[in-house]
């Protein structure tokens, strides 16, 4: 087994009534890409916060590269990189200057360390005497990845950061961070974008607090119980109520402009189904049977998993 | 010391690209310098006399006990000779000194005419003013009462004012002033750039990064520490050259004065960000519990003298009080360090427990 990173044992963290992480162990290996997926107020910025050293926990313990979270705080803020979930860089300083005293710091020089961060950085090189509030919001994720990056960090922990960026940003993002995994650095990252979670090795789903499961993505997928159906008709709204209400039906979401009909077994004969809708005066009902994706799974998981 | 640098560079550029910081810092103590030309009216009671009375007849006796009865006045010290009035002034106690002439009641009964000389402490000119005119209203009140003879007595006051001869208000405001500016800039500027790094979560980049908490607060009151100096000096100068203020005592105890209290109103202004985490609320707080009490409560404006014992007690409490006593003992009296020690000291008595404190109340952590 590889060499581990982050060791997380039975970690508890309370504000006031509210158990923001509940109970939750895990282990990220060195160079690993270990993504957290999962609603707001799922407790993935309380861990995150737990982890870089920002927050005590209440009960448990954390390990990063062997370092203790509560005792040797000051040697994890050496090696870990951090992208807190709001754009936090000096909006008055130019980009050039946020790396510059983001390195200094830190004790490093942007020359020293610039191989690490070229790729990102010279997208963003022209506007580096631009200040940062100034940035477009992909710029601003850029940006801030190369400063929690300048320090060359065994482990970066970025906090929902693809949060409000474009599709495109976030697609040139990811790829970023499939290369930076491949320079050795092992990467913590939450999202609320379930299909991020294929890019990750493995992936956590969280909710409530709680980790609800821990898979490759690849398993998460195998391990999907149903069947589905993917139905098309012109009137979603009604559509939606409809299929709820069809016998043997286990659960019914839209997507995109389909629904996704989820069933155990052979519950449901696309068949009649499609007489069903058809008599309740739906045209055009396009029925399709599936392969489930990696959201139907979470969607399945987050449903089952007692709260 | 690198990262200690590169962190105050960082300050500089924040205070210097932001015009609105820039006019705090500078336009502000120069208008207010300006707009503060003007005096407030006080009222005094329980003043700190000395009388010198070399001739300790029944007229002068009957004077000194008609004023002592007043209510505005206390005996501080009966005088042995002249050359004691410079020192008992020097002290900072007695605001006011009554000369009597030798053979005072002789001469009234002889010549009609006797003089007595009156001296105030017009470093604080409006209360001096305000002494002087009660005390020459109570000998002529005493005058009418004896005028029963045909021949008309007269006791001339002959009134003087010592340290600022006359009696000028921007005086009194210049050391007031830079209490308030110094306070204002320093507390207030500090507080705000610490709550707005908890603000904008770069707080929480400064705290996962290695430097430490020591060194993050040194950074960012060290640009503070240099401005409010400017600061200081720019008041300085301006009352210097528009309204003719002097420098009496060393230039260099004074500005070693103003070093002290810019440190002491900067850690107050740490104090203030690490119980807040909103830049709102630290200015509501440094405005509120800090602009107004320097105002109010230090005898800037209103003497402390005339207020109820509570407030008197909270004066006490203040510290630019003490600041505002040392900057006029050295400015106006040209007193040196042997005046101004206890207040000297117990300035450095506030600054080093709000440092410790703040210091300990300085999280490393987020919560």
């Amino acid at each position: 087994m590889a060499a581990v990173s982050v060791v997380v044992e039975k970690l508890t963290r309370r504000f006031g009534e509210t158990i923001a992480v509940d109970d939750i162990s895990f282990r990220v290996s060195k160079g690993e890409l270990f993504g957290f997926i999962g609603p707001d107020g799922a407790g993935k910025t309380t861990l995150f916060r737990i982890l870089t050293t920002l927050l005590l926990p209440d009960a448990g313990s954390c390990r990063v590269e062997g370092f203790d979270v509560v005792n040797d705080y000051k040697k994890i803020r050496n090696i870990c990189g951090y992208m807190p979930g709001r754009f936090s860089l000096y909006q008055d300083l130019t980009v050039e200057e946020n790396l510059n005293f983001f390195a200094t710091i830190f004790g490093t020089t942007l020359q020293e360390n610039y191989d690490l961060i070229k790729d990102i950085y010279q997208q963003i090189e022209p506007f580096r005497k631009r200040k940062a509030g100034k940035l477009s919001g992909g710029m601003k994720q850029k940006l801030a990845l190369s400063c929690a990056l300048i320090h060359k960090p065994e482990v970066l922990f970025l906090d929902e950061p693809t949060t409000g960026v474009d599709a495109v940003s976030r697609v040139e993002f990811w790829e970023m961070l499939s290369r930076l995994k491949a320079a050795g650095i092992t990467i913590l990252v939450s999202t609320p974008y379930m299909d991020e979670a294929t890019l990750c090795d493995r992936v956590a789903l969280m909710q409530g607090g709680r980790m609800m499961s821990i898979s490759t993505p690849g398993e998460v997928i195998r391990n999907y119980p149903l069947n589905l159906l993917s139905v098309r008709a012109g009137d979603i709204y009604h559509l939606l109520g409809e299929l709820r209400s069809y016998p043997g039906m286990h659960s019914v979401y839209a997507f995109g402009q389909s629904a996704h009909v989820a069933f155990r077994g052979t519950g449901i004969d696309a068949g009649s189904l499609k007489v069903f809708l058809t008599e309740k005066g739906h045209r055009s009902v396009e029925i399709t049977p599936i392969g489930a994706n990696i959201e139907d799974c979470f969607m399945e998981l987050m449903n089952t998993q007692p709260r | 010391m690198k990262r200690f640098r590169g962190f105050v560079i960082k300050e500089f550029y924040h205070i210097f690209r932001d015009y609105r910081t820039l006019l705090i810092l500078f336009g502000m103590p120069a208008v207010q310098l300006l707009l503060f030309g003007y005096v407030l009216t006080n009222e005094i009671k329980d003043a700190k006399i000395a009388i010198y009375d070399p001739s300790k007849d029944v007229v002068t006796r009957r004077i000194s006990d008609k004023i002592l009865s007043s209510g505005y006045f206390l005996l501080e010290k009966n005088l042995h000779s002249v050359a004691e009035i410079g020192p008992v002034f020097r002290q900072g106690n007695v605001k006011l000194a009554l000369i009597f002439e030798t053979d005072f009641a002789q001469k009234l009964e002889k010549t009609g005419t006797a003089r007595v000389q009156i001296i105030g402490d017009a470093s604080d000119p409006n209360t001096a003013n305000m002494l002087v005119n009660y005390t020459t209203g109570i000998i002529s009140n005493y005058l009418v009462s004896m005028n029963s003879a045909a021949v008309p007595l007269r006791i001339i006051p002959e009134v003087r004012m010592m340290y600022n001869g006359e009696l000028k208000g921007v005086y009194m405001f210049v050391p007031g002033l830079m209490a308030m500016l110094l306070m204002l800039i320093s507390a207030l500027m500090t507080s705000l750039s610490i709550t707005r790094e908890k603000e904008l979560g770069t707080m929480e980049l400064l705290l996962v990064s290695p430097l430490r908490p020591t060194q993050v607060i040194i950074g960012k009151v060290f640009p503070y520490v240099f401005l409010s100096f400017v600061d200081a000096c720019i008041i300085l100068g301006l009352g210097n050259a528009v309204f003719g203020v002097p420098i009496q005592g060393s230039i260099a105890l004074l500005l070693m004065e103003c070093f002290l209290y810019i440190t002491m109103a900067l850690s107050l202004g740490i104090l203030i960000s690490s119980i807040t985490s909103s830049q709102q609320v630290a200015m509501l707080i440094s405005l509120v519990l800090l602009m107004l009490p320097t105002i109010i409560l230090s005898g800037f404006i209103f003497p402390v003298e005339n207020m109820p014992w509570i407030l008197q007690a909270l004066c006490y409490l203040m510290p630019p009080k003490y600041f505002i006593s040392i900057i006029k003992s050295i400015m106006l009296q040209g007193n040196g360090m042997a005046y101004v020690w206890r207040e000297t000291l117990i300035l450095v008595g506030f600054t080093s427990l709000f440092l410790v404190i703040s210091i300990k109340k300085f999280n490393v952590r987020l919560a």
